[in-house]
């Protein structure tokens, strides 16, 4: 099972097992780490469960659809360079040792 | 001195609202004892993939649970499972069906919504199913591995998102609709024909201005036909009844609490009883700002939006009555063979629709109500449905005018408002 490491706003960090084919938002909610709200439950719709990927592993992540692309501009936290909807990510091997930043709020 | 209400607090419904008032109640401070009153049995869980995702097999059982049960008791959540028989207000607690009192010093009622059935002889034969739990959204998809012509009696979100969820077997389904389109007045006529349309597109059939009136077995007891009211018999050897939701308002009257298409609540989501809230599918809510009829949705957004209030006002001290009353925009989604529809605001009572945006597959619908921008329908345009819950929010929507001048952009005019 990959291991993803979410980092907090305030800098407190988790890492947890997330099972292939699971979602990094999914993994983070499941195992209540905080700062991801998901309203939705993982439809792309809300876009409260944002997070900044770490730029050195951002170019190898699944690619983003144009939905996800466009709920991206309308985060309650501005959008950077390695801005994902983290429903959006499902895990996969590739996945092993990710990690991502939780905004300072998702609404 | 204040203080914050000590507990215990009993929460009737472990739907996705329940769930957020035990939940937000810890986020927000609260140590007393909270209490989860739910009759389904398993581990809480969360109804909109029902209909699709998992519905569909795209999803397993454990994804459906927002979060792990074990969860709950790091919490100090205490998960009842067993049905709630009455509240008792003069002892102040809540009577289970097993005899069981829990004692509550504030009492939350998030107890949702029931499925209408079908008022048609037969809608009790084998083969005949109505969708709002898992246990249903199981024996749907075991049925849907079987089924050769499938009956959908009613053309709401649920009975749309069944049939699409369908098509990934491989059936056509054909949806018996009672009005002239689809979706009622949750949507506008433009909106309605895109889902119409789509639907046809993907080999989905209407009968609409017709409803069920009857289903036809065989000798073992399985529906083989659906009449309808112009004598029509369809081929039916699975059918859903999807027509409609009432809220749960039993505990309420039982309790003699005021019920109003809903369980009866001020703006600060409280009943006349102090002591008991009702929040979700199942609450009625007098308007924030004056007069106007109470409202009740059923959504999720609607759901969580209201758990956390009410968890806001018991986590404070004097429970929250100086918590300015619950206001918030209402949005909606779903989404049919890929096609997603995003609503912001209410579109019931518009008198004027304007359509922005080129295309059959992606529009938006900016829908006004005596010249004020009511609510605004995206299809496939989700940066255009977060532009306008911003401007609905704000109250600073673009007027009918503006919005039907030639190039005319609301993703431009929420940043030129912002």
């Amino acid at each position: 099972m990959p291991k993803i490491t979410y980092v907090a706003a305030d800098a407190g960090e988790r890492t947890v097992d997330v099972p292939v084919g699971t979602s990094v938002m999914r993994g983070a909610v499941s195992n209540g780490v905080p700062g991801i709200v998901a309203q939705c439950g993982g439809n792309a719709q809300c876009a409260t469960c944002h997070v900044y990927v770490d730029p050195e592993r951002y170019g190898g992540l699944p690619p983003m659809s144009e939905h996800e692309d466009a709920m991206l501009d309308t985060t309650a936290c501005p959008r950077r360079e390695t801005s994902r909807l983290s429903c959006q990510l499902k895990a996969d091997a590739d996945f092993e040792g990710l990690t991502v930043t939780t905004p300072e709020r998702q609404r | 001195m204040t203080q914050r209400a000590k507990g215990p607090v009993v929460i009737v419904g472990a739907g996705i609202a329940g769930q957020q008032v035990a939940l937000g109640l810890r986020e927000k401070g609260f140590d007393g004892a909270v209490a989860l009153v739910g009759e389904e049995p398993g581990a809480p869980y969360e109804r909109p993939p029902l209909t699709k995702a998992y519905l569909r097999g795209d999803i397993g059982p454990g994804e459906l649970e927002p979060r792990p049960a074990e969860l709950y008791g790091r919490e100090r959540i205490d998960l009842v499972r067993a049905r709630a028989e009455r509240i008792d207000r003069a002892g102040r607690a809540v009577v289970l069906d097993d005899g069981r009192r829990l004692p509550y010093d504030r009492l939350v009622l998030a107890t949702g919504a029931r499925n209408r059935p079908l008022r048609a002889p037969g809608s009790d034969l084998e083969g005949v199913f109505s969708l709002r739990t898992r246990r249903e959204a199981d024996a749907l998809r075991e049925a849907l591995e079987e089924a050769g012509s499938i009956v959908v009696a009613g053309a709401g979100f649920i009975g749309l998102e069944f049939a699409a969820s369908a098509s990934a077997y491989g059936h056509k389904a054909t949806i018996v609709e009672s009005r002239a389109r689809p979706l009622g007045r949750a949507v506008s006529a433009h909106t309605a024909a895109h889902f119409t349309s789509l639907h046809e597109r993907h080999g989905a059939g209407f009968v609409f201005g017709e409803e069920v009136r009857a289903l036809h077995g065989d000798r073992a007891g399985r529906v083989r036909e659906a009449e309808l009211t112009d004598g029509t018999r369809l081929p039916a050897d699975l059918v859903l009844a999807a027509v409609g939701a009432a809220p749960d308002t039993r505990l309420a009257e039982g309790a003699g609490l005021p019920v109003d298409d809903g369980v009866a609540v001020d703006a600060r989501l409280g009943t006349r009883d102090p002591r008991v809230l009702a929040v979700g599918d199942c609450a009625a809510v007098a308007p924030a700002s004056g007069g106007g009829p109470r409202v009740r949705l059923e959504s999720v957004q609607n759901a969580l939006d209201q758990a956390e209030y009410a968890a806001e006002r018991l986590a404070r001290p004097d429970a929250g009555e100086d918590l300015p009353p619950y206001e918030r925009l209402p949005w909606f989604w779903s989404d049919q063979y890929g096609s997603s529809l995003q609503i912001a605001g209410l579109a019931a009572g518009h008198d004027r629709a304007v359509l922005v945006g080129d295309g059959d597959e992606a529009f938006s619908v900016l829908l006004y109500r005596n010249g004020a921008l009511a609510a605004v329908e995206s299809v496939n345009r989700p940066a255009e449905h977060m532009a306008a819950r911003h401007l609905l929010a704000a109250g600073r929507g673009p007027s009918p005018e503006q919005a039907a001048a030639p190039g005319f952009s609301l993703r431009a005019f929420a940043r030129a408002a912002a």
